[in-house]
């Protein structure tokens, strides 16, 4: 079976979902894999969250809107409540524990990482790195891609102006991904 | 290997317009196709070319017709509203033989419509849109990388032609990220200097226009158009075949829907369901041919469209004297999955 996984990015607007989509669609693209990252829009951004779709693959990749996903990155409630129950079984699922309680999460069906992303970014002096930590702990849960490919990436979806927080934001990754590893599993 | 760029799809559309060199650019602003104004009006300066934004498209759509006139290489872009206000300049250069690339990011219609993804324009964008007995050249990507390509192919196509293209997109291609690998294409302008607008030094005047009042002259012109568009014909369709060989049904589906149903189609494969796809790229000319030969080889037939059923009418026409298409429309404000397709899919296949 060729390497392929999906998934959906959820959150508040402000939260940074669209900026990690980018950033583990350009690694991923980095990698030689094929990939689409698609924000969606329109009607469907109403109700409490923002959200993007980033499909990777080796193989051509056909739609990139997922109905069902494979993953999912649930920054807040809203999100987890409309895409929880539209992951596939054996899924993978990222939640955001600082605003979500983790027994939501089924985790008889899924593979489910209850990380702390607010009060981990909060530790590393800014609470806006918590896109980050939830991305590296992703990188972890799947594998999809190597955390150096990520933070390789940084540059290239993090505008010039906010260049000099690039180490932060790398920092903020490799947060997420040791806390995943040793200690997100719900 | 040339480096990959991730792009958005309406950005890539102006990587092309820039390989393609494309010199002039006029539009106004709307959703959600803003991503190549924003985009040429950094570029194109950079690079020795022109960006206007207009006072309306109607201006846009005859400051492109000007340009051209002169033999430069120019585009125009809109979404849907704007698209119709740009028609009558599109027919005057159809009748003046101007060679306009026009880029249609299709949204929600009819009137204002909404801002999200629709084909609802197929109609306008094939059968003519403004006034008068013309075609457009139509190309309708599915992916960042023909969004870029094809625009490249828009501008030699409407040179060699005389004649404007169209580039049909949705908000779905215009929004989404892919990367794309950049070309380095030949760009032939040799016969421009035979027909354009450059002040008539040394040569007679030229006189270009829509206007033919001797008698017979417009029938002779209008046969002139015709030949072109058999030449077309002959010459420009495109299309993607997927997995059609032992295919029951055919399934028929452009653009974005082409490339979501693409995903159904392998589903339903693993299933061991022998379903296929013929995704046509040129709307215009419409790849009737390939779909006829499927028909006479006993294929069951789909249509799909993000609208009520434009393009099924084509397809209907092509296969009329071997099948009959069935039609599944997805309705505008609904972003298309891959799931929404598979019962209809299903259902033809049992009939």
């Amino acid at each position: 079976m060729s390497k392929y996984v999906d998934v959906i990015i959820a959150g508040f607007g402000g939260q940074g979902v669209m900026l990690i989509g980018n950033l583990l669609a350009y690694a991923a693209m980095e990698q030689g894999l094929n990939v689409t990252y698609i924000p969606v829009y329109g009607p469907e951004m109403r109700g409490g969250t923002a959200n993007c779709t980033v499909v990777i693959g080796e193989e051509e990749i056909g739609s990139p809107i997922i109905f069902n996903p494979l993953s999912l990155i649930a920054m807040n409630r809203p999100s987890l409540d409309k895409f929880q129950p539209r992951v596939q079984d054996n899924g993978v699922l990222i939640l955001n524990s600082s605003l979500v309680e983790p027994s939501l999460a089924e985790k008889n069906r899924l593979k489910a990482y209850a990380i702390p992303v607010n009060e981990l970014a909060d530790k590393l002096g800014n609470l806006r790195l918590a896109n980050m930590v939830a991305l590296g702990a992703y990188v972890q849960a799947t594998g999809i891609v190597p955390l150096q490919a990520v933070k390789n990436a940084l540059p290239n979806v993090i505008s010039s102006h906010y260049a000099h927080l690039i180490p932060d934001n790398a920092k903020a990754l490799q947060t997420g991904y040791d806390y995943a590893q040793n200690q997100g599993t719900v | 290997m040339t480096k990959r760029m991730f792009v958005k799809g309406n950005e890539a559309v102006c990587w092309g317009a820039l390989a393609a060199q494309c010199k002039c650019y006029f539009g106004y602003p709307i959703t959600p196709q803003n991503d190549i104004p924003e985009f040429m009006s950094k570029e194109l300066p950079k690079r020795g070319g022109v960006f206007v934004q207009a006072e309306s498209e109607i201006a846009a759509a005859n400051m492109l017709l000007g340009a051209v006139a002169s033999g430069v290489r120019a585009m125009t872009s809109s979404s849907s509203p704007g698209i119709s206000l740009k028609q009558e300049a599109i027919s005057y250069m159809a009748g003046s033989e101007l060679p306009g690339v026009i880029v249609n990011m299709n949204r929600g219609g009819p009137g204002l419509g909404d801002i999200g993804p629709s084909q609802g324009d197929y109609f306008q964008a094939t059968k003519g849109g403004g006034h008068g007995d013309y075609r457009l050249l139509v190309l309708a990507p599915g992916t960042v990388q023909e969004a870029y390509d094809l625009t490249i192919e828009a501008f030699n196509l409407a040179f060699k032609y005389r004649n404007p293209v169209m580039i049909l997109g949705d908000a779905i291609l215009g929004q989404m990220k892919e990367p794309i690998t950049p070309k380095d294409p030949v760009i032939d302008d040799s016969e421009v200097h035979n027909w354009c607008l450059d002040g008539a030094q040394n040569r007679p005047s030229r006189i270009i226009k829509s206007l033919y009042l001797e008698d017979g002259a417009l029938a002779a012109h209008n046969l002139k158009l015709a030949k072109k568009y058999e030449q077309m014909a002959q010459e420009e369709v495109r299309f993607e075949e997927f997995l059609t060989n032992d295919a029951e049904l055919i399934v028929v589906a452009y653009g974005s829907i082409g490339r979501i149903v693409k995903t159904t189609i392998r589903k339903l494969r693993q299933a061991g369901h022998k379903v296929g796809l013929l995704r046509p790229i040129s709307l215009f000319p419409f790849p009737k041919e390939i779909l006829l030969s499927l028909a006479k080889a006993g294929k069951k037939f789909l249509t799909i469209e993000h609208n009520l059923g434009q393009m099924v009418e084509d397809v209907q026409l092509a296969i009329c004297k071997f099948a009959t298409t069935d039609f599944y429309g997805h309705l505008p404000g609904n972003l298309p999955t891959p799931n929404d397709f598979e019962q209809p899919i299903l259902n033809s296949l049992e009939k």
